[in-house]
């Protein structure tokens, strides 16, 4: 049941997004290393860089190469 | 090849914002301006400057294309090394065309590792999908299931996941729930969607940005409680 649970909020969350301000596509491609790089410094990235958040929870695209640059960049650096 | 006119580090620094990646005098840090300096040079050693981004870049791929490999069976090696290389030269010239665009808000080959991604995952997303007919409509809306540990919750989901197929059909219009419905029910990747609608991934965005914004309002006047959608994993 909870994998049901599970599987319908994460429709939902497909089907509206996230709440609040969000960037653009093209403004995440433009700020997404500055992102990364102070994700990785510890800093309070989300507060940095605001509506960066929720933009890579509703495109799936964007976030997907969140995660990839996150972890090049991780791996480069172990 | 393509290539660009590349702004000098010194004229590159006076446009430079203060930020986290500079030092306190405003200074890009020394492996950036290399960079900066080895691209914006001539002859031999501008040359040399550019074979090693494609070293980069070419490295890059191969790390986007390992990360997906296990979800790729259906290509054979040659095609990903074919893959690896066409993105790691797209994302030459896009480098290049763009460095006096750098601000060194990050290390200049983050920076330069971001547009090979990008390159590679859109030619990863888009090849499953050749010669495939898109999903414009709803295949299934997912089935709800009673939930016996918790009658209540799942009736309250049951009638919200109704209430925004209802608003889908009622409120949006009929290109808002074609792309909403191929990306968010169907799976299409909107990398997909921009090659055959002939359009740009931010154009489609706003279209799906709208459509949400426009279910959204239509919820919460109809009395429904739209918690803030949980982080989906920030995956640290």
């Amino acid at each position: 049941m909870r994998e049901n649970h599970e599987a319908h909020d994460q429709l939902l969350r497909r089907l509206l997004g996230a709440p609040g301000p969000e960037l653009t596509c093209e403004q995440c491609f433009d700020e997404l290393d500055r992102y990364v790089e102070l994700e990785l410094a510890g800093a309070d990235a989300d507060q940095l860089v605001p509506g960066m958040r929720a933009h890579l929870e509703g495109c799936p695209a964007c976030h997907e190469e969140h995660l990839s640059l996150r972890a090049l960049v991780q791996a480069e650096r172990a | 090849m393509k290539t660009a006119r590349v702004a000098t580090v010194g004229a590159l620094s006076r446009l430079l914002p203060p930020s986290s990646a500079l030092d306190h005098a405003g200074v890009l840090d020394a492996d950036s301006r290399a960079w900066l300096d080895a691209l914006g040079s001539e002859g031999h050693a501008r040359e040399q400057a550019i074979g090693r981004l494609h070293e980069l870049l070419l490295r890059g791929a191969r790390f986007e294309i390992a990360r997906r490999r296990a979800s790729l069976p259906h290509l054979a090696r040659g095609e990903l090394d074919d893959i690896a290389m066409q993105s790691a030269n797209d994302a030459l010239v896009a480098v290049l065309a763009k460095l006096d665009q750098f601000r060194g808000h990050s290390r200049f080959t983050t920076w330069a590792y971001k547009f090979v991604l990008l390159e590679a995952a859109v030619k990863l997303r888009r090849r499953p999908w050749h010669g495939r007919e898109l999903p414009l409509e709803p295949e299934r809306w997912p089935h709800v299931s009673d939930d016996t540990t918790s009658p209540h919750a799942g009736a309250e989901r049951t009638q919200l996941l109704e209430a925004v197929r209802l608003a889908m059909e009622t409120e949006l219009t009929p290109h808002q729930r074609e792309i909403l419905v191929a990306v968010a029910l169907n799976g299409v990747p909107i990398d997909v969607l921009v090659e055959r609608l002939g359009t740009t991934r931010g154009a489609l965005y706003k279209t799906i940005h709208d459509a949400r914004r426009k279910l959204r309002r239509t919820l919460e006047a109809d009395g429904y409680a739209l918690e803030p959608a949980p982080p989906r994993g920030r995956e640290r």
